[in-house]
């Protein structure tokens, strides 16, 4: 009895075993993120899918759950989520994942910014991003950036294993290396390729891959294609021998389609974020799933 | 840390930069002093000479003098800088020269970091054709301008203020403070609140889906401002995995258009619950029932008591999110009027039923179906239809119209053209699903 007692005692003063840290990100390329780093010591989940606009999320209560039971929350930040995470944070009622807590981490912080306006800012211009193109996850480098803040984020809250995120990551940094030497040997005979894409959402892709955007399908930043300013689209297209045309999946492909009829530029359609397509698993597969993309349609230009 | 040490290294780079600029600057002084000019007496020009030669030696002994100090601070500072400089990022990455430094916090101005986010809507309201009823709303109206400041207070707490600027004058559309991070699943939010009855009653106006209120609201739910009160509102997620599941209950003080009670003890009780369901990643239902109970004033001892029931169906693909969508929606709201001294309690009923679909990225099409009865009168019912068109130039701006017509318990009909001018600048918060 007495030795049932003691036992019950011990099991309650030692500690439980730590469950897995429960992780929600904002995208599905955040949640790849976490999951190289954070491997099967954390459970985690992305609320905007892959092949939807991260802009225009709606804050579905089902969300609340998510984040409800959240450890850590990650954001891409700059403003992406200023449409619906603010709502899903003040009705989630978990004070461990608001700004500020432990459990909140801004990816945006420890990335290489592009596109930050400099002067007056209005929305004059559109839909302008303030503090920057919160699409900077499509710059291999920034993706390494935000392992390593993700790294160094769950070794706080989680110090047991910290010696295991520390090996995760320096696995994926070397995986992502071996990958980057693949994409840009791939994309170097193509440097200063001139592309037009239709959102602002590939200043870091070209950047880092060395295509030169010349043009944009939106007139300005959120304001869909306007006619005159598709006219003199074309022309300049036209004039540069502009041959590739890239627009996110969740954009009508309509407008793209006969700029590439008018100017025998080749429409590709490149998802911006993991699980844009079924196939794109994780964030290095996006890349190699988009620099696929590019090659075949440098190589086979205006099949469309 | 990195900023400040590097700003600090450029003053003291700029203010060293800006010395030897001095000396440099004073060093040719002497030549046009020196060299005689041919004119004037010799030995009172040599003795001002030798006073500007010994003033120049001073200044040269004080400038190097602070020159050395300076440098002896700089190489202080260099190996600090260096350990900034060498400071490693997350690991470098073989890529081209940096256009912006690796870490790149959001600019912000320091004088207004701390200012509210403030946003300003306009609804700009017109009306033509005849509306035999009781208030027919004007010609044209700058119907309302809202004004929101919303804000964190603290890591406790955040505050949101809406006010209101109506031809009726300026009123405290909602002005309250929200508990975000109680513990037990709790969420409080204490101030002046639009009650949780229903949806229609916590919405402004600019997020309704139509340019004015269903029938239902205005004969039984408060009228044009709704229930809207001083008071508190707590409300607590109920997990289950089956559904998002909440329950809120508030109490107020009874001073809304249709809850007014003089006496501090007669006090307005509210009761919500919602469920809610994904039912596809692209559809969700969502289905509540609301009680309120409150004096109403209109006699000594009468009080009047709410039932709602409400349910909302959702459909937006999310590929397709910004092109297509529908919303379909119903309220039905029963009103019994309670008197100790009358025999009678009669029970009005009234609902719409609404519907709005997005066929392109900046058009909406709506239509709603109205029939209410009026307070204490079950039998005098008024009965109305829209049909609506909304387009979007962006999402800061949208301008609709709507075809209505009421048909009332008086036996007159009206026929309407309402358009509405929505426009908003500044940073207003996203709303509540």
């Amino acid at each position: 009895m007495r030795l049932l007692a003691a036992a019950a005692l011990a099991g309650l003063l030692l500690p439980a075993p730590a469950a897995a840290l429960n992780i929600v990100a904002t995208t599905e390329d955040l949640a790849s993120l976490v999951r190289e780093v954070g491997g099967d010591k954390v459970k985690v989940e992305g609320i905007a899918r892959g092949y939807q606009d991260p802009h225009f999320v709606e804050a579905k209560p089902s969300f609340i759950l998510k984040l409800h039971a959240a450890d850590l929350l990650v954001v891409v930040g700059r403003e992406l989520e200023i449409g619906w995470l603010p709502p899903l944070l003040n009705q989630c009622r978990n004070p461990k994942i608001q700004p500020g807590a432990e459990g909140h981490l801004d990816a945006s912080l420890t990335a290489r910014i592009l596109e930050i306006p400099t002067g007056q800012v209005t929305r004059a211009m559109g839909d302008v991003h303030p503090q920057g193109n919160p699409h900077y996850w499509l710059d291999p480098g920034n993706g390494r950036r935000i392992a390593a803040a993700i790294r160094d984020r769950l070794s706080s809250l989680d110090r047991a294993n910290a010696a295991f995120f520390a090996q995760r990551y320096a696995d994926f940094d070397r995986r992502l290396a071996a990958a980057e030497a693949r994409w840009d040997a791939a994309m170097a005979p193509h440097e200063g390729l001139k592309v037009v894409t239709y959102h602002r959402s590939w200043p870091n892709f070209t950047e880092r891959f060395g295509l030169d955007v010349i043009g944009y399908v939106e007139p300005r930043p959120g304001i869909p294609p306007s006619p005159g300013h598709t006219v003199d689209l074309i022309k300049e297209m036209k004039r540069l021998g502009v041959k590739v045309l890239i627009i996110e999946p969740y954009f009508d492909s309509k407008t793209p389609d006969s700029i590439g009829r008018e100017t025998g530029a080749r429409v590709v359609v490149m998802p911006p974020s993991v699980g844009g397509e079924k196939e794109i698993a994780d964030y290095i597969g996006l890349f190699d799933h988009n620099v696929a993309l590019l090659l075949a349609a440098i190589r086979d230009p205006g099949a469309r | 840390m990195r900023l400040p040490a590097l700003r600090r290294l450029g003053a003291v780079a700029f203010l060293v930069g800006g010395l030897v600029g001095a000396v440099h600057a004073q060093e040719p002084t002497p030549s046009p002093v020196a060299s005689p000019p041919p004119v004037v007496e010799p030995a009172a020009e040599s003795a001002e000479i030798e006073a500007l030669r010994s003033a120049i030696a001073a200044l040269r002994a004080e400038y190097s003098a602070r020159l050395a100090e300076l440098e002896a601070r700089l190489d202080a500072l260099a190996p600090k800088a260096a350990e900034v400089a060498s400071e490693p990022p997350p690991s470098p990455p073989p890529e081209p020269a940096p256009l912006v430094a690796p870490a790149t916090p959001p600019p912000s101005a320091s004088s207004k970091v701390f200012n509210p986010d403030i946003a300003v809507i306009g609804d700009f309201l017109g009306a033509a054709g005849h509306d035999p009823g009781a208030s027919p709303s004007p010609a044209l109206e700058m119907h309302e301008a809202e004004a929101s400041f919303q804000a964190a207070v603290d890591p406790y707490a955040r505050a949101d203020f809406f006010f209101a600027f109506s031809p009726e004058g300026v009123e405290v559309e909602e002005a309250y403070l929200t508990f975000p991070t109680l513990p037990g699943g709790l969420l409080m939010e204490v101030g002046k609140l639009r009650g949780s009855f229903g949806k229609v009653n916590t919405q402004h106006n600019h997020a309704l889906t139509w340019t004015d209120r269903p029938l239902v609201t205005r004969n039984l739910v408060g009228g044009e401002e709704g229930l809207a009160d001083a008071g508190f509102s707590l409300s607590r997620l109920v997990p289950n995995s089956f559904a998002f599941f909440e329950l809120t209950g508030e109490v107020y003080r009874g001073g809304s258009e249709l809850y007014q009670s003089p006496r501090r003890q007669d006090l307005t009780w509210l009761g919500r619950a919602r469920a809610y369901r994904d039912l596809t990643e692209s559809a969700n239902l969502d289905l509540g029932t609301s009680l309120a109970w409150g004096r109403d004033g209109r006699t000594e001892t009468s009080a009047t008591r709410l039932v709602g029931l409400d349910a909302t169906f959702r459909w937006r693909p999310l590929r397709r999110a910004m092109y297509e969508r529908l919303l379909a929606r119903t309220e039905l709201v029963w009103s019994r009027w309670e008197d100790e001294a009358a025999l009678a309690t009669p029970t009005s009923f009234g609902f719409y039923a609404s519907a709005e679909y997005q066929f392109a990225r900046r058009f909406f099409a709506g239509a709603r179906v109205d029939r209410s009865a009026r307070p204490g009168l079950p039998d005098a019912v008024d009965t109305g239809q829209s049909l609506l068109l909304t387009f979007w130039p962006s999402e800061f701006s949208q301008v609709r119209g709507q075809f209505r017509r009421t048909r009332y318990d008086e036996g007159t009909t009206a026929h309407e053209f309402l358009f509405q001018f929505l426009f908003s600048i500044g940073a207003h918060g996203a709303h509540v699903f």
